[in-house]
């Protein structure tokens, strides 16, 4: 007897519970609730945002294949292709961090090799409550061990992503996977079942009691009683993982598979309901057969155990032996569980009993799809209404009103310090980012870069390099969603051409807070049309994503947080470039505006650390602007004229100049002219220095390469300054600013560890 | 010359090893499968790094057990030389091949970085090739690379000079005499935790690792 409690339970709204009873024509077994309640969840079925992400670009020449499958897919020449995709892992984190981290880290792994790809990178973008919020240390500890304990073990190496602060996480933490993985054009697998007679074998780990209901649980709130909601998160165990990868890429060679699923969210539910959905068949699963691990597990318990490490795969009929042998050869459970039969529902069998008959057309396409109400917050009007004069040289920070020499040290060496500024070592020194021996540019640059060889070859040769990098700046986005959201897809792409790549494609990782609120709706709607309109203009199509909602606690919504994985490619890897600098003499040159305003501190670190507050409007944007400007770095490090290049972000332009100067093998001062002058405002003088305006690009060049590149960069129209050149052991800007190096750099490499754990 | 890598489940610098030999120094490589009872003719084996058996119950602790490693040390007790570097060194002192363990890193996380060490001895087989007391830069990255020997060990290994890397001037995980790597008595068995296949290209911006090999080599 279904009551209204228990379909209250599953997560179902009355409305979708009558449109289950429609579809069936009956009430539910407990089996098919389960699996509706599960298919129907927000994280599941995209029904709040499934509108607007129709809307995405999602096309270009280079796409292979789009968002709908377990990742997307680019073609990147010479009989290779990459697939990568980032997905969220925010609620079992904030619950289990250790665990919610290293499954999220696992779930991301096994949507890449699904598709035949040996993953080569792993990224992360992570968010955390204030540095001084009692969970955080223990949230910022138990997160990055538990990336690095998946990572490390997988022999994947991390090889970038970013770390950001701010109290609107203190009770929702972010945590976003992305992996990267690289597959011959002729050995792609996607998740369809066809041939009616073949075998259905599920591979890997067997199927315990964790994670029943995980999915469901993402798509919900955090209350008080989120943390008994500890026994849904599920436990990694990455050496499985491992020789589930080696077994499929082992298996992919010859010609048995005909389609392949791993279990994610929902598990046994879910990929054998899509494959038979995307290969108009039906299914017949035993569950007799099911490899499990613990006692008396009800067929309700293992259609929805989301026991990590698991696969499903439709194999060609007398494939079965070679199969289950190979799996054997790597010590893990196989078993034939099902066959693939004519029609289009799935049905769930256990020792001859039907338990559940799933019609699977309905339950992908007749699945709830929600045009949810929409309101501009309120929060917008008060928050851009600043006046910075009268704000930023009050008290309880007072800024010197008479420049003198070295008067901006101090807050220079503050920002350097802040956690969301400072180095990111003692998070990435955990994660081993060299293995594989492709890493090129190691994390602490712009973006990484990796060059591609056996065994992701697979016989196949190539001089290319793959350049990537997560970016988001949830501040802006939260000052102004449309706006903020097309930065963090501009910045992506500008740390890709900083290291010498073309930019690619996007993968996107939305995290917002619960989509029932009409203020939040509208920031996810502005936010996409962001998206949109900077990959359109950007040439980035989005191959591949993840929806997060209701990132929220009972005291606050997170901000908007789109997170954006970009691809670059390198014709050549060996042309990389990285953001320090290189020698002596090398001339110092801003391409793009050398003019900062006022306009420009919205949402900036330089105003949240004056202030204590995220206000103003995000900085202006111009994608026309923004495209010659990287079009420009490209070029001038193909050329090899460009010896260092580094994109301006947070903390503005003095922050970039500090990083260019300390972050290589050596530490190298620079003499700076900004063009100052006597009469500038202290407010124009500080918009200068920190302000975030966008689309400028730090490089060094010599002497002899500066003419050709200002000419190049007239005929591109972008605006390029020679302003300074690298010079002695101080950062000195005008009369500014003069620090040695070395200051600054024992400011930036402890600010992290201070600010997160109070320590050195 | 011809070198065989061991692939061990949880196997992941293997790749790593292979390359190295063959790619960078045009040797002739083979991987070996850890159920293998046999070895096929080889002049050179190399351990390599990563979590055999998801370094389950103690890091090395079950590979060692593993078929294969009957036929590693029967060739390294004819003489043959060996090569642990990490999870391999970790797993050539559970195989009793070489002495001491290695434990958790004294701040008890995973460390990846680049380090400074030395030669603390160029007079073996491993290290012919470099200058004596050499200072090199070398990736590490390991949880468990913290050695420890009893006294009379650490006593014999220096007084033999059987300690042939030494982490300087800083020690990253808390190893007894800044222990890097170490040989057995007879030197033809080498166990190290910083990974030489790592830095012996440009293109990875790092050369320092490539004599270890070309020392096996020459």
């Amino acid at each position: 007897m279904i009551t209204a409690d228990i379909i209250k339970q599953h997560g179902l709204t009355p409305g979708e519970y009558d449109h289950i009873l429609k579809i069936m024509g009956r009430e539910p077994t407990m089996v098919e609730l389960g699996v509706f309640s599960v298919m129907w969840s927000e994280h599941c079925s995209y029904k709040s945002s499934r509108v607007y992400l129709k809307k995405l670009p999602t096309k270009g020449k280079q796409v292979i294949c789009g968002p709908g499958e377990n990742a997307g897919i680019v073609d990147i020449g010479d009989g290779l292709a990459v697939i990568f995709k980032m997905e969220s892992h925010n609620h079992p984190s904030m619950i289990e961090p250790y665990q919610g981290a290293t499954t999220g880290v696992g779930g991301i792994l096994r949507d890449i090799f699904t598709m035949g790809a040996r993953p080569i990178a792993l990224l992360n973008s992570l968010r955390f409550g204030n540095p001084s919020h009692p969970k955080t240390k223990h949230l910022v500890s138990g997160v990055v061990a538990g990336i690095a304990g998946y990572g490390n073990c997988m022999g994947i190496p991390t090889v970038g992503g970013e770390v950001y602060f701010d109290d609107c996480y203190n009770g929702n933490i972010l945590v976003n996977a992305m992996c990267v993985g690289v597959v011959r054009k002729d050995r792609i697998f996607y998740a369809k079942a066809a041939g009616v007679g073949n075998p259905v074998i599920y591979v890997g780990s067997k199927t315990g009691r964790d994670g029943i209901h995980g999915a469901t649980m993402a798509s919900d709130v955090f209350d008080e009683t989120s943390e008994q909601k500890r026994p849904h998160v599920q436990v990694g165990d990455p050496f499985t993982e491992k020789l589930l990868m080696e077994a499929c890429l082992e298996l992919f060679r010859g010609k048995d598979v005909v389609g392949i699923q791993d279990m994610g969210a929902a598990g046994l539910t879910c990929s054998s309901l899509e494959m038979a959905g995307k290969g108009g068949v039906g299914i017949d699963m035993d569950l007799s057969s099911v490899p499990l691990r613990e006692e008396k597990m009800t067929p309700y318990e293992i259609m929805l155990s989301e026991s990590q490490e698991r696969m499903l795969l439709v194999s060609r009929k007398g494939s079965e032996k070679r199969i289950l042998k190979l799996f054997e050869k790597w010590d893990l459970d196989a078993a034939v569980v099902g066959k693939v039969v004519k029609g289009d529902t799935v049905k769930v069998l256990m020792n001859g009993q039907l338990h559940g008959t799933i019609p699977t057309m309905p339950i992908t396409e007749e699945a709830p799809c929600y045009n949810r109400p929409v309101k501009k917050p309120k929060y917008l009007e008060k928050v851009r209404r600043v006046d910075w004069a009268s704000l930023l040289p009050s008290p309880p920070a007072p800024l010197p009103h008479n420049v003198g020499e070295g008067a901006f040290d101090d807050i220079l060496k503050k920002l350097l310090a802040s956690p969301t500024i400072a180095s990111k070592r003692w998070v990435y020194r955990q994660y081993d980012h060299m293995v594989g021996t492709n890493t090129a540019v190691l994390p602490g640059s712009d973006a990484a870069v990796v060059r591609i060889k056996e065994p992701h070859t697979e016989g196949k040769l190539t001089k290319k390099g793959l350049a990537m990098t997560s970016d988001c700046n949830s501040r802006y986005v939260y000052l102004n969603p449309r706006r903020g959201a097309a930065i963090a897809v501009a910045e992506a792409a500008r740390n890709i051409a900083c290291s010498g790549g073309r930019p690619l494609a996007v993968t996107d990782c939305l995290n917002f807070a619960s989509p029932e609120d009409p203020e939040i709706m509208w920031q996810f709607r502005e936010a996409l049309r962001g998206i949109s309109e900077a990959c359109v203009a950007l040439g980035t199509p989005i191959i591949s994503g993840n929806v997060s909602f209701y990132n929220q606690s009972p005291e606050t919504a997170i901000f908007p947080t789109p997170t954006i994985g970009m691809i670059g490619l390198l014709d050549d890897v060996s042309q990389h470039c990285t953001q320090w600098f290189k020698d002596e003499g090398d001339i110092v040159v801003l391409l793009g505006s050398p003019n900062s305003s006022e306009k420009d501190f919205g949402g900036t670190e330089f105003v949240k650390m004056m202030t204590g507050q995220v206000i103003g409007d995000a900085p202006a944007l111009n994608l026309k602007k923004e495209r010659a400007l990287q079009n420009l770095c490209i070029e001038g490090i193909k050329k090899g004229w460009i010896r260092s290049a580094h994109d301006c972000s947070e903390g503005g332009l003095a922050v970039a100049l500090a990083e260019c100067c300390m972050t290589g093998p050596q530490m190298l001062g620079a003499d700076v002219d900004l063009g100052q002058k006597q009469d500038y405002s202290p407010l124009k003088t500080m918009a200068n220095l920190f302000a975030e305006t966008q689309s400028r690009i730090l490089i060094t060049i010599k002497e002899c390469h500066l003419q050709s590149l200002l000419k190049a960069a007239r005929l591109k129209k972008v605006s390029a300054k020679k302003i300074g050149s690298v010079a002695g052991k101080s950062l000195q800007i005008n009369d500014l600013v003069d620090i040695p190096v070395k200051e600054l750099e024992m400011a930036w490499s402890s600010g992290f560890e201070k600010g997160v754990f109070g320590q050195e | 010359m011809k070198f065989g890598v061991i692939v061990f489940p949880g196997s992941n610098c293997d790749w790593d090893s292979y390359h190295v030999v063959t790619n960078v120094l045009k040797q002739k490589g083979q991987f070996v499968w850890h159920k293998e009872t046999k070895l096929p003719r080889l002049d050179a084996v190399v351990v390599p790094g990563g979590f055999s058996y998801g370094d389950h119950l103690r890091t090395g602790a079950i590979a060692r057990f593993s078929p294969v490693m009957n036929e590693v040390v029967k060739f390294a007790k004819a003489g043959g030389r060996v090569i642990g570097i990490c999870n391999g060194f970790q797993i050539l002192t559970e195989a009793g091949l070489l002495p001491g363990v290695l434990m958790r890193n004294r701040d008890l996380k995973f460390i990846c970085e680049t380090v400074s060490i030395e030669v603390a001895n160029h007079r073996t087989a491993f290290t012919k090739n470099y200058e004596k007391q050499a200072r090199l830069r070398m990736p590490i990255a390991h949880g468990e690379g913290n050695y420890f020997a009893d006294g009379e060990t650490l006593r014999r290994l220096e007084g033999d000079g059987r300690v042939v890397f030494r982490y300087a001037p800083v020690n990253p995980n808390g190893s007894q005499n800044d222990i890097a790597g170490i040989i057995n008595e007879a030197g033809n068995v080498l166990g190290m935790m910083p990974h030489p296949e790592r830095c012996a290209e440009v293109m990875l911006g790092n050369e320092d690792g490539r004599k270890v090999f070309e020392s096996i080599i020459s």
